[in-house]
């Protein structure tokens, strides 16, 4: 894991104290609201339906126990004792007083952790695949490459005021859990015919008001051209990204605009024009903290325990089935702790719950804990032997849902409950359709299947990649659902499309239900998934299935 | 035939808090819309919310939303002040609790 420098720990103590004098002027009445809130939002604090919203960055959603402890801490402390891990490896504290949260930002420098660049017109929180390191199917940990760009990113100066929000994210597996495509620049960690590692670089993707997938800029980057290059691309989007308006000021619409031959030339150019500007000690400073990141000392054990436990538990088998997955280590697995117990709100931990986690990845894992974009939390490192032991305490605090990957595994976003942007609410409806699957008792049946929710345009839930998404809109003064289906968010990124009218917040769950039903019909076997079903037969039954009073006038 | 003003309160956020708040008919700032002022008249509720926009040490945000009202005051008219007014739905925080007590919604 990184940890922070002297400089690091200055820097962020300093921000701190600004932020400490500017909250004070704001409180009394010497700052307007006006000129408060560019800064308040430099410093990752929201204004929200019912309180601020503080937004904490986990870069690359790698928290150690102290770390998580903190978090639980300064939820009880200055928030409601929850904190909520969002898509883009953050955690939201819902509550905050404003003038706690320079206190509260404080705690967080205390174990090198900070709300700098969480919101704003810059580089965002780089993201990577909450596997990193440890997944068997790796070219090569993300982290490294993550933690440069963050280094560079942080306080960059010529990027603190691009025309948008800018979002980075890395992956080193083909499996792509970082959803690099619908990021502004996705890079894929790659090796080419030579055997060497570098980097394919996607550029434009981006959700929201206009879906978009990224395109390839480059196939294949050499490693010590990374900073460079993405310095080239963000300084391109700077001078040619559009600020007159802001729905169109992302990269996908300056890709769109311009076309990706003429980024590329221009990026080219300016690429030329950096390149003699990185005289390599980037490459030295990799390597330093590739050092920080060498994998842990795995043990060799016996696996009788784990055995035993799989053969006689069926239990425990079902959790290990749907949580656990490949680790490149012999005897390893990867352990996805569900923040998603049937009817809890998606991605809420509460302080205990933090705790729990934080002590399970001191005793067994290596004191390694991730944040997925998929709003749960990971033990990257586990030997096999102690799963038992790690099921039971989770099970004893209500965290070990066997639902990893399945239908009640949703991402919400914090919709109208508490988010100022909101059209209509998001949570309940995750909850609700987790209930009902959980009553039928056909999700394992159901097997691998995306439910994604957003509750306004903006989709921080990234309903446009759900296998199906869910929108929430106002329309008349109520809420109402839009469906879209075949979105996936694996390598090759596609974005739903809507299905048809919207449905009442009452009937959404309803048609959810139909939908699946007729999945489980439709589908070839049980090996066959909702996705795949969907690709194979198209929209019509699915679409069938949702308006039937609609097929039936059409077969009339 | 102008149309017809629909009744508004005026809202906002509590600087230090972050808590939703609403103007009362004495000018001071109410944390329960069920004590707020239902202003009836357009040019009224224009005059308010500039003043509420010049208490910026107290109130964030401030706006007018439609209301109606209810038997003990102000409700809300749309789903969103609704929850504004409650607090979020899918746990028993914000103002709902202070509904459950009701000594603890006392003025600002
Ligand atoms: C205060 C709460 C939030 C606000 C005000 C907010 C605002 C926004 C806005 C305005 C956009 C659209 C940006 C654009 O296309 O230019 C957006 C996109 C997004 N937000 Fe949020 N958001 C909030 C909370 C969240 C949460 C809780 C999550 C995760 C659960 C999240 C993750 C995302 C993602 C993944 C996108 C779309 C990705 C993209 O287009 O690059 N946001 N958000
Ligand atoms: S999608 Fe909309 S409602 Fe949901 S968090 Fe984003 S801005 Fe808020």
């Amino acid at each position: 894991m990184y940890d922070y420098n002297n400089f690091d720990e200055g820097f962020v103590r300093n921000r701190v104290g600004q932020f400490r004098a500017q909250v004070a002027r704001r409180i009394s009445g010497a700052l307007t609201e006006d000129e408060f809130k560019p800064l308040r939002l430099m410093n990752g604090v929201y204004l929200q339906l019912h309180a601020y919203m503080l937004r904490v960055a986990i870069p690359y959603g790698s928290l150690n126990p102290n770390q998580l402890r903190q978090l639980a801490m300064i939820s009880e402390r200055w928030d409601k004792g929850y904190g909520h891990w969002t898509t883009r490896q953050n955690i939201q504290y819902n509550w905050p007083r404003l003038a706690d949260i320079p206190d509260m930002l404080d705690a967080l420098a205390d174990v090198g952790m900070h709300a700098i660049q969480t919101s704003g017109n810059t580089i965002r929180n780089v993201t990577a695949d909450h596997f990193a390191g440890a997944a068997a199917d790796e070219v090569e940990d993300p982290r490294p490459t993550a933690e440069l760009l963050r280094q560079w990113s942080t306080d960059h100066p010529e990027f603190q005021f691009l025309p948008r929000k800018f979002k980075l994210a890395v992956t080193g597996s083909k499996a792509d859990r970082a959803v690099t495509k619908a990021h502004d620049i996705g890079i894929r960690i790659v090796k080419n015919d030579a055997g060497e590692v570098g980097y394919q670089i996607i550029v434009g993707g981006g959700l929201g008001r206009t879906p978009v997938v990224g395109q390839v800029l480059k196939d294949f980057l050499p490693r010590a051209d990374l900073l460079p290059y993405v310095e080239a691309i963000v300084s391109v989007y700077n001078s040619l990204g559009r600020r007159d308006n802001k729905y169109k000021a992302r990269i996908k619409i300056t890709t769109m605009e311009n076309g990706i031959d003429k980024i590329n030339e221009l990026v080219e150019t300016r690429f030329a024009q950096l390149r003699p500007l990185f005289s390599g000690v980037d490459q030295e400073h990799f390597n330093d903290i590739a050092a920080n990141f060498k994998a842990p000392e795995f043990k060799s054990a016996p696996l009788d325990t784990y055995h035993t436990a799989r053969d006689t538990d069926p239990i425990f088998r079902s959790w290990v089935d749907t949580n656990i997955a490949e680790h490149r280590a012999e005897g390893y697995g990867i352990v996805t702790i569900s923040m998603k117990a049937h009817g809890a709100t998606p991605g809420d931990a509460s302080a205990d719950q933090m705790r729990v986690i934080a002590d399970l990845a001191e005793h067994y894992a290596h004191g390694d804990i991730r944040i997925s974009h998929e709003q749960n939390v990971i033990l990257p490192h586990v030997h096999r032997a102690d799963l038992p032991a790690i099921f039971a305490t989770l099970r004893a605090h209500g965290l070990a849902t066997a639902n990893a990957g399945l239908i009640s595994d949703i991402i919400a976003c914090p919709g109208m409950d508490y988010c100022a942007l909101a059209t209509a609410r998001s949570i309940p409806v995750a909850q609700e359709i987790a209930e009902r699957f959980d009553e039928l008792k056909i999700e394992h049946d159901i097997g691998h299947l995306q439910i994604k929710i957003s509750g306004c345009i903006n989709a921080c839930g990234h309903h446009h990649l759900g296998h199906i998404g869910i929108l929430g809109l106002d329309r008349a003064g109520v809420e109402n659902y839009q469906i879209t289906l075949g979105g996936d968010a694996g390598p090759d990124t596609v974005i739903g499309k809507r299905a048809g009218p919207g449905f009442a917040y009452d009937q959404i769950v309803p048609a959810i239900e139909r939908l699946v039903l007729a999945y489980l019909d439709l589908r070839d076997d049980d090996s066959e998934t909702f996705i795949d079903a969907f690709r194979r037969l198209g929209e019509a039954p699915f679409k069938a299935a949702l308006y039937p009073e609609e097929a039936k006038t059409n077969a009339a | 035939m102008p149309r017809p003003f629909t009744p508004k309160v005026v809202t906002a956020n509590d600087l230090v808090e972050g808590d939703v708040i609403y103007l009362a008919r004495n000018g001071a700032w109410v944390r329960d819309m069920c004590m707020a002022w239902l202003i009836e008249d357009e040019a009224e509720a224009a005059t308010q919310l500039a003043l509420a926009e010049i208490q910026p040490e107290i109130a964030v945000g401030a706006y007018l939303a439609d209301a109606k009202a209810g038997p003990n005051g102000p409700v809300p008219t749309h789903f969103r002040e609704a929850f504004r007014s409650k607090g979020p739905s899918n746990r028993f925080h914000g103002k709902q609790i202070a509904h459950a007590q009701p000594e603890a919604a006392a003025h600002v």
